[in-house]
């Protein structure tokens, strides 16, 4: 059924209606949040074998032809993500079980996250300029919700911030859609890949390329636009901190990655070269940002500003190998974002602090904990055998093969300080003197945060050593974005 | 001092069905002339919040006892569930159906899926607006 694509995007959204009744009864609101997205992930793993199978799926709403109706296209890289976004979602929901208290849960958070699922997935397979700004309103406005939920003095703060910033870019997205519709006319992707083609990208499209990098920088947090976003960050708690950093940036990751190979693909010596120079200095800030602070959280959210650079460094490339390294690299991160996030929160429950200067000597305590940190933030840096390897070599060997010798040297050597701010974090907390230790750690919430936390972890390594079944499927994204035609021909012919 | 206010109140009881009707009636004009659910939603809304100016928010609490939290669930269902009756038929998502009835009273009508997308909008809006201005006024 030609339908298919869509019900990943689909249950989440009816799960959420469902769950707004029923507010109070957490027993329910657990289940069926769970129910959701196993049935989700289901759909999402049937999908890619499916995109696998069959090449990429489409469906264009209303059966109406292809330019004229919304298009949804589900090609691997899509497919790949969506799979990606609803089992990380799994992960964090069991993890928030124990940490996020009665008092949100009662308060609609599980269908704020059904709905911010909704938004991600919807703005991963959308084939339509504007629904994709649609989904990403869907998802701004479910994580305005997460992150003022609760109600606490820095999450007040910090939310306005955050909505600030994102109204503005959004209607920086708007205008900018406005300027691409006046010189093509169409909002199709596809079709505007086509129109784009037919009259060789003037002056004036490339202007609109700059505009889309700065309207999707922002989302994405690219230097210098990535400003709002380590305080916004530190203020929710750690289920939706995970969430957030997992996911939020790198739909803008995803949107640049989709508008530079899909639409602006005549002059790269403009808009790639700058994408390359903001990815590098992107990467340069978040390394600075990462040995400068003391505080766990803001060590691993300036991670999530170098993932996102390294990730934009490999699309800048634009030949196949660069294409593929970062579709692995994104995918990788996502998982590895979530994990750390995930093993901070449990730091910071059983010493009851942020500071790392006050932490010491939790291996002797938690041993476990200690190593699966320990193998997070060796799959982070892109230690051989674990998840972080693949991608950054294919981005690296992609750099070498474009000519960019000097920056991707950086690239390989920001890996140094990335395992170095995740080490000083393993050395300060684990390591040496006992430090703060909270003292009502509870048994049985230590054992609900630790367990998904544990299967997460696994789900890397696995991610790591199993590169050669994941190969193929990489190799379909990257080539679709190597060749736009293969999306064009498929949507505009295919499409019914 | 207790300010008597009977003139607002009776207007507001008559004004309130002479509103809500025109609501009915730009939502059901939406196919071939301007309005529909967006705009007969806020139309409502603002009916409901002339009867709240009027009386107070428990008085029409007890007229009109609706979870609107509940109303904005069961709308967003109605629009979804509208657009994936296609899903069914093997039809892409969000496929329209119509076809023209002669029905007792109205005559010659013709009656089409998208109505029914409208209701879902129509409810969304009116218990959107009308949480929001419940929330805020409830608020010490």
């Amino acid at each position: 059924m030609n339908n298919f694509l869509l019900l990943p995007i689909i249950i989440p959204f009816f799960f959420a209606m469902i769950l707004m009744f029923g507010q109070k009864k957490i027993a329910y609101q657990r289940i069926m949040t769970i129910f959701g997205l196993v049935l989700s992930i289901l759909c999402a793993a049937g999908l890619v074998l499916n995109v696998r199978e069959n090449g990429p799926q489409i469906v264009t709403f209303g059966n109406w032809p292809a330019p004229f109706g919304i298009t949804m296209v589900s090609d691997m890289m899509s497919a790949l993500l969506v799979l990606t976004t609803l089992v990380l979602a799994m992960f964090i929901v069991w993890y928030g079980f124990a940490s996020i208290g009665r008092k949100r849960e009662q308060f609609f958070y599980y269908p704020g996250i059904m709905f911010i699922i909704t938004g991600v997935n919807g703005a991963f397979t959308t084939g339509d300029i504007f629904n994709l700004f649609v989904f990403f309103e869907v998802l701004l406005m479910a994580s305005y919700l997460l992150i003022v939920l609760g109600g606490e003095k820095a999450q007040l703060r910090e939310s306005i911030k955050y909505i600030l910033v994102n109204v503005i870019s959004s209607a920086l997205f708007v205008i900018t859609v406005a300027y691409l519709y006046s010189v093509v006319g169409t909002l199709n992707m596809a079709d505007i890949s086509l129109k784009i083609a037919e009259i060789n990208q003037p002056g004036i499209l490339t202007v609109i390329a700059v505009l889309f990098l700065l309207v999707f920088g922002m989302k994405a947090a690219i230097f210098p636009l990535y400003f709002w976003l380590p305080s916004a960050y530190s203020a929710p708690p750690i289920p939706v901190l995970a969430l957030f950093g997992a996911l939020l940036t790198k739909v803008g990751v995803y949107a640049i990655t989709r508008t530079y190979t899909l639409f602006f693909t005549h002059d790269l010596s403009y808009t790639h070269e700058l994408l390359l120079i903001l990815a590098i200095l992107t990467i340069v800030a978040g390394c600075i940002g990462a040995l400068a602070h003391f505080d766990v959280k803001q060590i691993i959210i300036y991670n999530i500003v170098i993932a996102v650079g390294v990730i934009l460094f490999g699309v800048a490339q634009m030949n196949e190998a660069g294409l593929e390294g970062a579709i692995f690299y994104l995918i990788h991160d996502m998982i590895i974002k979530a994990a750390l996030f995930m093993l901070i929160g449990i730091v910071i429950y059983v010493t009851g602090t942020t500071n790392l200067r006050k932490m010491g000597g939790l291996m002797k305590t938690y041993p476990a904990l200690g190593w699966f940190y320990l193998i997070a933030a060796f799959g982070l840096v892109g230690v051989p055998p674990l998840s972080g390897f693949i991608g950054k070599l294919l981005i690296v060997q992609g750099g070498f093969e474009a000519g960019n010798t000097w920056s991707t040297l950086l690239v390989l050597a920001s890996s140094i300080i990335v395992l170095l701010s995740a080490m000083r974090i393993f050395i300060y907390a684990f390591w040496g003197v006992e430090g703060q230790l909270s003292s009502n750690v509870e048994k049985s919430k230590f054992n609900g945060l630790f367990i998904p936390t544990a299967f997460l972890v696994v789900l890397s390594i696995f991610y790591g050593i199993g590169t050669e079944w994941l190969t193929p499927f990489m190799g379909d994204a990257a080539k679709i974005l190597f060749d736009p035609s293969i999306y064009t021909d498929a949507v505009m012919k295919g499409g019914n | 001092m207790k300010t008597n206010d009977v003139i607002i109140q009776f207007t507001a009881k008559l004004v309130f069905f002479m509103i809500f009707f025109y609501a009915v009636h730009i939502f059901f004009a939406g196919h071939y002339t301007p309005g529909g659910g967006f705009v007969g939603g806020l139309v409502t809304a603002s009916a409901i919040v002339l009867l709240i100016v009027a009386f107070d928010l428990k008085t029409v609490q007890t007229i009109l006892p609706i979870n609107y939290i509940y109303m904005v669930a069961s709308g967003l269902i109605l629009a979804l569930g509208t657009a994936a009756i296609s899903m069914f038929a093997g039809k892409p998502f969000f496929t329209h159906y119509f076809d023209y009835y002669n029905l007792p009273i109205l005559g010659k009508t013709s009656l089409h899926t998208a109505a029914l997308f409208d209701l879902g909008v129509y409810l969304v809006v009116v218990g959107v607006t009308m949480t929001i201005i419940q929330t805020i006024g409830e608020d010490e």
